[in-house]
């Protein structure tokens, strides 16, 4: 077999594939909701239990990719940094506005260790640790990044110093 | 001077048109790495995903031998193309472990009886949470890990012979 060329071939790379893991789309006010009679919840619950005696993969703890967390305030906070963590796949769009299985899996992971009492700054520097800067949507103050911060200002002084020779000129 | 400043403007367009044309025909890699290369390996562990073979923990690795993990699975396609890559390696004695992304025990087996089954063990990642400890952003990727635990390298997208030619003489260089 011949092989697929490099550039082509990561599954994080493809955004039309019809990889699984590839599922950029457009999600805002599109995600799904589980809707349904409300007499169904208890034979959902009684078949779920069935299932998971049955096949104990299924018993484990669900995900939390698109459930929110039942203590609003730590809700809240998790959907902030969510907002802010750029998804690896879909590069360009916040973890909190992807389809693609990993950011799901990644508001998952957030939530799940803001539940556990993490703060946001300690799941931010975690996930940094693994991807680097590139993962925050929040750049740090540092060596590559100091311009962003100093330009306003940089640009506000030449802008003075213009208006200033500019108006004197006109008297 | 001032004639010269005068083509100034002219100068910085001209700087600026030549940036964004490289930029056309030279685009930037959008590959995301890990920044976990050359740090220890995280603490995880991994149930097995099908009967015949146990699942990946975090203390499989280091104990002086060198291994492989590579993050795989059954609906990726490129990981098709990187099954003939990975036999190579284990037909060399590189011991290979798989994390299966978002899998089932159906799928796995079958795509081993299909691709051929490179691996010792292999761990149900179902959440990516290994995943996502690693560092890596998609399937499949490979991690060469040392006899002391650490991340050595790693290898994004389906393996090329270069890259097998690589790994197996950094692993040799290692044991």
């Amino acid at each position: 077999m011949r092989p697929l060329p490099r550039f082509l071939s990561h599954a994080g790379l493809v955004p039309a594939s019809n990889e699984r893991q590839a599922g950029c789309v457009e999600s805002k006010g599109l995600r799904l909701r589980r809707v349904g009679p409300r007499h169904k919840a208890g034979v959902t619950v009684v078949l779920g239990l069935i299932l998971a005696a049955i096949n104990p993969a299924l018993a484990e703890k669900a995900s939390l990719a698109d459930t929110q967390l039942s203590d609003p305030a730590k809700e809240a906070q998790a959907k902030a940094l969510m907002e802010t963590i750029r998804c690896v796949e879909c590069q360009g769009q916040a973890i909190s506005d992807s389809n693609a299985d990993i950011a799901g899996n990644m508001r998952s992971l957030i939530r799940e260790r803001i539940k556990a009492g993490e703060s946001p700054e300690q799941v931010r520097a975690w996930l940094i640790q693994r991807y680097g800067d590139y993962i925050s949507y929040d750049p740090p103050l540092g060596g590559a990044t100091w311009p962003l911060w100093a330009a306003p200002f940089v640009l506000l002084v030449i802008g003075i110093v213009i208006a200033r020779s500019s108006f004197r000129r006109k008297r | 001077m001032r004639r010269m400043l005068l083509w100034l403007p002219l100068a910085l367009f001209a700087a600026l048109f030549g940036l964004v044309a490289l930029g056309l025909f030279k685009p930037a890699d959008r590959t995301v790495r890990s920044a976990m290369v050359d740090k220890p390996l995280p603490d995880f562990t991994l149930p097995a995903i099908v009967p015949s073979k146990p699942g990946v923990a975090r203390t499989s690795f280091g104990g002086g031998k060198p291994r492989l993990i590579n993050v795989f699975a059954s609906w990726c396609v490129p990981c098709i193309a990187e099954a003939p890559e990975l036999m190579k390696l284990k037909a060399a004695g590189v011991p290979i472990d798989g994390v299966a992304i978002n899998d089932t025990p159906e799928a796995v087996q079958k795509f081993l009886d299909r691709n051929g089954d490179p691996y010792q063990r292999i761990g149900n990642d179902k959440a990516s949470q290994v995943q996502i400890a690693l560092g890596s952003s998609g399937v499949p990727e490979t991690f060469l890990i040392d006899g002391r635990g650490r991340i050595v390298r790693q290898y994004v997208s389906n393996l090329q012979d270069d890259q097998v030619d690589d790994i197996l003489k950094t692993w040799r260089g290692m044991r």
